[in-house]
Protein backbone atom coordinates (compact mmCIF):
# COMPACT_ATOMS: atom_id res chain seq x y z
CA UNK A 1 0.00 0.00 0.00
CA UNK A 2 1.19 3.39 -0.87
CA UNK A 3 0.29 6.04 1.33
CA UNK A 4 1.41 10.02 1.87
CA UNK A 5 2.65 10.77 5.54
CA UNK A 6 2.79 14.39 7.16
CA UNK A 7 5.69 15.07 9.45
CA UNK A 8 5.49 17.19 11.71
CA UNK A 9 8.50 20.76 11.89
CA UNK A 10 10.32 18.63 14.46
CA UNK A 11 10.99 15.93 12.59
CA UNK A 12 11.55 17.34 9.21
CA UNK A 13 15.29 17.11 10.07
CA UNK A 14 15.38 13.72 8.74
CA UNK A 15 12.95 14.19 5.59
CA UNK A 16 15.24 17.07 4.37
CA UNK A 17 13.05 19.59 5.77
CA UNK A 18 10.04 17.58 3.68
CA UNK A 19 6.55 18.20 4.94
CA UNK A 20 4.85 15.17 3.22
CA UNK A 21 6.38 12.08 2.34
CA UNK A 22 5.69 8.61 0.30
CA UNK A 23 5.98 5.22 2.08
CA UNK A 24 4.64 1.40 1.95
CA UNK A 25 3.45 -0.70 4.09
CA UNK A 26 0.43 -2.96 4.93
CA UNK A 27 0.08 -1.53 8.61
CA UNK A 28 1.62 0.99 10.36
CA UNK A 29 4.68 -0.62 11.68
CA UNK A 30 5.28 -1.74 8.13
CA UNK A 31 5.12 1.99 7.04
CA UNK A 32 7.39 3.19 10.00
CA UNK A 33 10.09 0.54 9.08
CA UNK A 34 9.69 1.70 5.30
CA UNK A 35 10.20 5.28 6.26
CA UNK A 36 13.37 4.48 8.45
CA UNK A 37 14.95 2.48 5.90
CA UNK A 38 15.41 6.30 3.30
CA UNK A 39 14.63 8.49 6.53
CA UNK A 40 17.28 7.00 9.32
CA UNK A 41 16.19 7.73 12.90
CA UNK A 42 12.44 8.87 11.83
CA UNK A 43 10.99 5.81 13.39
CA UNK A 44 13.17 5.67 16.87
CA UNK A 45 11.36 9.08 17.65
CA UNK A 46 7.92 7.47 16.93
CA UNK A 47 8.38 4.15 18.40
CA UNK A 48 9.91 3.31 21.86
CA UNK A 49 10.60 -0.44 23.23
CA UNK A 50 7.98 -1.90 20.30
CA UNK A 51 5.47 0.71 21.15
CA UNK A 52 4.40 4.43 20.01
CA UNK A 53 5.78 6.90 21.84
CA UNK A 54 3.51 8.63 24.66
CA UNK A 55 3.24 12.09 23.38
CA UNK A 56 3.45 11.51 20.03
CA UNK A 57 0.30 10.93 17.89
CA UNK A 58 -0.50 9.05 15.00
CA UNK A 59 -3.58 9.29 12.74
CA UNK A 60 -4.25 6.72 9.81
CA UNK A 61 -6.89 8.92 7.78
CA UNK A 62 -9.03 10.56 10.91
CA UNK A 63 -8.12 7.63 13.25
CA UNK A 64 -6.03 8.12 16.38
CA UNK A 65 -4.06 4.97 16.03
CA UNK A 66 -4.45 4.18 19.73
CA UNK A 67 -8.03 3.16 19.14
CA UNK A 68 -7.22 0.84 15.95
CA UNK A 69 -4.37 -1.23 16.64
CA UNK A 70 -1.52 0.80 17.00
CA UNK A 71 1.43 -0.11 14.77
CA UNK A 72 -0.70 -3.05 13.65
CA UNK A 73 -3.08 -0.53 12.32
CA UNK A 74 -3.91 -1.57 8.44
CA UNK A 75 -3.21 1.06 5.75
CA UNK A 76 -5.04 0.83 2.61
CA UNK A 77 -4.00 2.27 -0.63
CA UNK A 78 -4.24 6.04 -0.97
CA UNK A 79 -4.18 6.25 3.37
CA UNK A 80 -3.09 9.89 4.94
CA UNK A 81 -0.65 8.94 7.68
CA UNK A 82 -0.46 11.79 10.01
CA UNK A 83 2.36 12.22 12.25
CA UNK A 84 1.77 14.86 15.00
CA UNK A 85 3.73 15.16 18.64
CA UNK A 86 1.49 16.01 21.39
CA UNK A 87 0.84 19.16 22.47
CA UNK A 88 1.62 18.89 26.87
CA UNK A 89 2.59 19.99 29.69
CA UNK A 90 2.85 20.53 33.00
CA UNK B 1 4.28 41.11 18.60
CA UNK B 2 0.79 40.55 19.60
CA UNK B 3 -1.84 42.70 19.90
CA UNK B 4 -3.76 43.32 23.00
CA UNK B 5 -6.57 41.84 21.97
CA UNK B 6 -5.24 38.53 21.49
CA UNK B 7 -3.66 38.69 24.89
CA UNK B 8 -7.17 39.51 26.70
CA UNK B 9 -8.56 36.47 24.59
CA UNK B 10 -5.61 34.25 26.47
CA UNK B 11 -6.44 35.87 30.25
CA UNK B 12 -10.13 35.29 29.40
CA UNK B 13 -9.79 31.23 28.79
CA UNK B 14 -6.78 31.15 31.03
CA UNK B 15 -9.38 32.75 34.28
CA UNK B 16 -12.51 31.08 33.14
CA UNK B 17 -10.70 27.35 33.55
CA UNK B 18 -8.62 28.66 36.58
CA UNK B 19 -8.17 26.48 38.67
CA UNK B 20 -7.14 23.81 36.04
CA UNK B 21 -4.83 24.66 33.63
CA UNK B 22 -5.82 26.34 30.35
CA UNK B 23 -4.02 25.88 26.54
CA UNK B 24 -4.31 26.95 23.18
CA UNK B 25 -2.92 28.40 20.07
CA UNK B 26 -2.61 31.69 18.63
CA UNK B 27 -2.17 31.16 14.81
CA UNK B 28 -0.58 33.42 11.90
CA UNK B 29 0.67 33.00 8.76
CA UNK B 30 2.86 30.74 7.80
CA UNK B 31 5.31 33.15 6.33
CA UNK B 32 5.68 35.61 9.55
CA UNK B 33 5.68 35.66 12.83
CA UNK B 34 2.62 38.02 13.89
CA UNK B 35 -0.59 35.64 15.46
CA UNK B 36 -3.90 37.01 13.77
CA UNK B 37 -6.02 34.37 15.57
CA UNK B 38 -7.37 32.54 19.14
CA UNK B 39 -7.69 29.45 19.13
CA UNK B 40 -8.77 27.99 22.57
CA UNK B 41 -8.05 24.27 23.09
CA UNK B 42 -10.03 21.59 25.60
CA UNK B 43 -7.19 20.79 28.35
CA UNK B 44 -8.11 16.68 28.24
CA UNK B 45 -6.19 15.96 31.21
CA UNK B 46 -8.47 18.82 33.00
CA UNK B 47 -5.85 19.17 35.52
CA UNK B 48 -4.28 22.32 37.35
CA UNK B 49 -0.77 21.15 37.14
CA UNK B 50 -0.93 19.01 33.80
CA UNK B 51 -2.39 19.88 29.66
CA UNK B 52 -2.83 18.00 26.60
CA UNK B 53 -4.55 18.97 23.27
CA UNK B 54 -6.92 16.16 23.41
CA UNK B 55 -5.84 14.00 20.45
CA UNK B 56 -8.77 14.56 17.60
CA UNK B 57 -8.77 18.33 18.90
CA UNK B 58 -5.03 18.36 17.71
CA UNK B 59 -5.56 16.39 14.46
CA UNK B 60 -8.48 19.10 13.20
CA UNK B 61 -6.52 22.20 14.48
CA UNK B 62 -3.37 21.15 12.09
CA UNK B 63 -5.51 20.02 9.22
CA UNK B 64 -7.24 23.54 9.76
CA UNK B 65 -3.64 24.94 10.04
CA UNK B 66 -2.68 23.47 6.91
CA UNK B 67 -5.63 24.47 5.31
CA UNK B 68 -4.92 28.18 6.12
CA UNK B 69 -1.27 28.49 5.39
CA UNK B 70 -1.54 29.05 8.92
CA UNK B 71 1.16 27.78 11.74
CA UNK B 72 0.56 27.71 15.58
CA UNK B 73 2.64 30.85 16.17
CA UNK B 74 2.12 30.68 19.67
CA UNK B 75 1.46 28.11 22.00
CA UNK B 76 0.24 28.83 25.22
CA UNK B 77 -1.03 27.57 28.85
CA UNK B 78 -2.09 29.02 32.02
CA UNK B 79 0.30 27.81 35.06
CA UNK B 80 -2.46 28.17 38.26
CA UNK B 81 -0.17 28.04 41.39
CA UNK B 82 3.18 28.54 40.56
CA UNK B 83 4.95 31.39 38.10
CA UNK B 84 4.39 31.63 34.45
CA UNK B 85 7.94 29.96 33.83
CA UNK B 86 8.03 26.04 31.90
CA UNK B 87 8.25 23.11 33.96
CA UNK B 88 10.45 20.49 33.57
CA UNK B 89 7.47 18.66 31.66
CA UNK B 90 6.98 21.63 29.15
CA UNK B 91 10.59 21.31 28.19
CA UNK B 92 10.55 17.55 27.75
CA UNK B 93 7.43 17.71 25.90
CA UNK B 94 7.95 20.83 23.86
CA UNK B 95 7.99 20.22 20.40
CA UNK B 96 7.49 23.29 18.27
CA UNK B 97 10.17 24.73 17.53
CA UNK B 98 9.08 27.62 15.53
CA UNK B 99 6.64 28.09 18.17
CA UNK B 100 6.68 31.09 20.61
CA UNK B 101 5.66 29.66 24.09
CA UNK B 102 3.47 31.95 26.40
CA UNK B 103 2.68 31.13 29.97
CA UNK B 104 0.62 33.11 31.90
CA UNK B 105 -0.03 32.97 35.88
CA UNK B 106 -3.41 32.58 37.53
CA UNK B 107 -2.21 32.44 40.48
CA UNK B 108 -2.62 35.84 41.58
CA UNK B 109 -5.50 37.87 40.94
CA UNK B 110 -3.94 40.47 38.44
CA UNK B 111 -3.26 39.93 34.89
CA UNK B 112 0.76 40.34 35.43
CA UNK B 113 2.79 37.21 34.21
CA UNK B 114 2.37 36.90 30.68
CA UNK B 115 5.51 35.61 29.28
CA UNK B 116 6.77 34.09 26.62
CA UNK B 117 9.74 31.28 25.69
CA UNK B 118 11.33 29.52 22.70
CA UNK B 119 12.06 25.97 24.16
CA UNK B 120 14.71 24.46 21.61
CA UNK B 121 16.16 21.12 22.56
CA UNK B 122 15.36 21.31 26.14
CA UNK B 123 16.71 25.04 25.95
CA UNK B 124 14.81 28.09 27.43
CA UNK B 125 14.96 31.50 25.99
CA UNK B 126 13.15 33.87 27.62
CA UNK B 127 11.94 37.04 24.99
CA UNK B 128 10.18 40.37 25.61
CA UNK B 129 6.51 40.25 24.53
CA UNK B 130 5.57 43.23 22.92
CA UNK B 131 1.54 44.35 22.68
CA UNK B 132 0.24 46.21 20.17
CA UNK B 133 -2.57 48.11 19.95
CA UNK B 134 -3.21 47.82 16.32
CA UNK B 135 -4.01 44.88 14.44
CA UNK B 136 -1.33 43.54 11.84
CA UNK B 137 -0.02 46.06 9.52
CA UNK B 138 2.47 45.06 7.27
Amino acid sequence: MTVSVRIPTILRGHTDGAKTVPGEGATLGDLLADLDSRHAGLSDRIVENGALRRYVNVYVDDSDVRFTGGLDTPLSEGASVTILPAVAGG
Amino acid sequence: MVTSALVAAIWAHARRDHPDEACGVLAGPADGDRPVRHIPMLNAARSPSFYEFDSADLLALYRDLDDRGEVPTVVYHSHTATEAYPSRTDIALASEPDAHYVLVSTRGPSDDEFRSYRIVDGIVTEEEVRVTDQPRVE
